[in-house]
């Protein structure tokens, strides 16, 4: 199946919610919606369900219009970021239940119900109610529920979001191999860029009720459309920095300049942002030809594998990713350099201008 | 690692026990049991003498308290059937957001303020069949509607009475207990294509079960306890059709001061309801257990 959405917006009550918007996704996709919270993305969902209607547009299914079609007459399934079974049934009867409603045979009924337990690791509760499972397994048995009808649209709305990270890891993988084997358009909502990278396939970035980038998830990385793709498509956000380009060099406002870098070089003179990830922000780029920033720490972020360094300079603020544990006192100085070849930039209405060669190291 | 046992801290409840336990509870209990097992008059206690088991053989096997206990009985599960069904349709029934909401809270909780002899007194001028609304057009309508003469009219207007009175309890908690369930609930219904009745089947009512089973639980003991209303709206009649157990009580330790029998019925009539609260609290924590 392909679904086609045309000029969709969603106002509700004089609050625009979703801007119209225009989006396609093709047979056996699997697409992210990537947006912070408050985005738009549970809205387009319930939009592409068919839970509500959108304020103008057409939702496409192979061509026919189903947009005045209620959710029960489509084929979808869903999975929330709450844990989401029939309290009072059985792991059992809880995935059997859409089979049920859809009067499947019962010897087929349990045929798939034992199949799909078997696939998510939860054959061994099958008898329990869903209120004696822990998180994890609760999230199992609604995921095995959505994925039993083979349905021809699946929507998951941040299915991960209320685990812990070591079973998010886990689960996430896992979900990454069952959807790859599916003929559904799959339709994945999150707010983590990590999270779609991992997943792949394509991503639509939603920024304040609008989708402003909709592409393969590894180019849409590589190569935002704009400032606001840059910053919600990176985790932490990419750091920007207006800068002027003139006469060969390029002159950041916080004071340093650098010659302009190959890769940009073919950019017309005049006002630029300039965007440098925050893992390429580092101590240890050789001096000569790296572009230094210089600031004072804020604030340190440590976690076991990895150090967010908060740094600002005047109006300027900074964030940097470094592997390892950096420990910086705030208030101390803090000089970091990034090499030229990884600079962004954006012109002045916020459109990608420039972005690092793809192959120079294998990535951005 | 070695636990340090320390028990002081029962010192420092030791007092508002002392005073909740002599006071309030044993002191006056073990009045009752005093009188229970002894033949005295009034405070005469110079000339009680010890009778034993004898006030609660004759409580027990007294034709007119069994009746009585039979009569309640009936009304409590009568009206549990009426009310906690009656509640959970009307908590359904509420408008969900809005003003609305408050209007509705508010109308359906206005019966719960009103005390209840005040509701005996209105439901007696509501019934009455020269003046009451409900009795003027009772009898218009061709039927013979009479509090006083007609036991069955007593009866089930005692039972109106007290689904009116009280059915806004369950409502109110069986309210409570619909707002608790998130909308995900009902959206992945709606996904799965579960019909009206699946979902109160298999999603408001398993949710709702804590907060229904207090209502049975609060509802039953409540009814049990059954006494001002009925009292003032039929005085018990026609003849003992409408007395339930704590007016027979009344009855006999006020009216006929027959000190020993109320003594050996109120200690049965406790033990009662304890047991049947032991009871419900036993299979709730069971099956909440399961």
């Amino acid at each position: 199946m392909s679904l086609r959405l045309e000029n969709i917006s969603k106002v509700v009550g004089g609050e625009t919610h979703l801007y119209p918007l225009d989006l396609t996704l093709e047979p056996g996709s699997f697409n992210v919606l990537l947006g912070r919270t408050l985005a738009g993305k549970t809205t387009l969902m319930r939009i592409m369900a068919g839970l509500d209607r959108p304020t103008t547009g057409r939702v496409v299914e192979n061509g026919t219009d189903v947009t005045r079609q209620s959710v029960r007459n489509r084929s979808v399934a869903m999975v929330y970021q709450q844990f989401i079974n029939y309290p009072g049934m059985s792991v059992r009867d809880n995935i059997a239940s859409p089979l049920r409603i859809a009067r499947e045979p019962a010897a087929e009924i349990e045929r798939r119900v034992g199949e799909m337990a078997e696939l998510l690791h939860i054959e061994h509760l099958l008898d329990r109610l869903p209120a004696e499972l822990s998180g994890g397994q609760q999230q199992r048995t609604a995921l095995a529920r959505a994925l039993v009808r083979e349905t021809r649209l699946l929507l998951l709305d941040e299915p991960l979001v209320n685990l812990d990270y070591k079973l998010r890891e886990e689960l996430r993988e896992e979900l990454r191999h069952l959807l790859a084997a599916r003929d559904a358009v799959v339709v994945y909502a999150t707010t983590e860029p990590t999270e779609a990278l991992t997943l792949g396939g394509n991503t639509a970035v939603m920024y304040q009720g609008q989708v402003i980038q909709y592409g393969d998830t590894v180019a849409s990385f590589l190569q935002p459309s704009d400032l606001r793709v840059a910053r919600v498509f990176n985790d932490p956000p990419m750091n920007m920095v207006p800068a002027r380009l003139d006469d060969g060099t390029l002159k950041l406002d916080d004071g340093h300049d650098i010659p302009v870098p190959a890769h940009l070089t073919g950019l017309r003179a005049g006002r630029y942002h300039i965007g440098i990830r925050p893992h390429h922000l580092g101590y240890d780029a050789p001096a000569a030809e790296s572009l230094a920033i210089e600031g004072t720490c804020d604030l340190v972020e440590l976690s076991g594998s990895e150090s967010l360094i908060y740094f600002r300079q005047g109006d300027y603020e900074w964030v940097a990713q470094m592997d390892g544990i950096h420990h910086v006192a705030p208030g101390e100085h803090v000089r970091m350099t990034v090499l030229p070849h990884h600079l962004y930039a954006f012109d002045d209405s916020g459109a990608l201008a420039g972005a690092p060669e793809r192959s120079a190291r294998g990535e951005g | 690692m070695e636990k340090i046992q320390n028990q002081k801290a029962w010192f420092l409840v030791l007092p508002a026990l002392a005073v909740l336990f002599i006071f309030s509870a044993v002191i006056p209990l073990m009045t009752v049991v005093n009188y229970s097992v002894q033949d005295i008059f009034g405070q005469d206690y110079a000339n009680a003498f010890f009778v034993g088991t004898e006030w609660f053989r004759d409580t027990i096997r007294d034709p007119e308290l069994q009746a009585a206990f039979g009569r309640q009985l009936a009304f409590s599960v009568i009206t549990l059937l009426i009310q906690i069904p009656l509640g959970v349709a009307i908590a359904l029934a509420m408008p969900t957001r809005g003003i609305m909401v408050s209007v509705a809270l508010v109308l359906v909780s206005l019966p719960l303020l009103i005390p209840w002899n005040v509701v005996g007194t209105g439901w007696l001028l509501f019934t009455r069949p020269d003046i009451g609304l409900l009795g003027v057009a009772l009898n218009e309508l061709g039927l013979d509607y009479n509090i006083q003469r007609n036991p069955v009219d007593a009866w089930l207007t005692v039972l109106v009475m007290d689904v009116w009175h009280w059915t806004s309890l369950t409502v109110l908690l069986a309210y409570a207990g619909l707002r608790a369930i998130p909308g995900a609930y009902y959206q992945a219904a709606r996904v799965d294509g579960a019909s009206r009745w699946a979902i109160f089947r298999y999603v408001e009512l398993p949710r709702m079960r804590g907060v229904l089973l207090i209502a049975i639980l609060l509802r039953f003991m409540d009814s049990f306890k059954l006494y001002a209303e009925p009292f003032v709206l039929t005085g018990g009649g026609p003849g003992t059709t409408t007395t339930f157990l704590s007016q027979y009580l009344a009855t006999i330790g006020v009216g006929q001061f027959d000190l020993g029998r109320a003594a050996a019925f109120s200690l049965v009539y406790f033990l009662f309801i304890l047991a049947l609260s032991w009871l419900f609290y036993t299979v709730i924590t069971r099956m909440d257990r399961e």
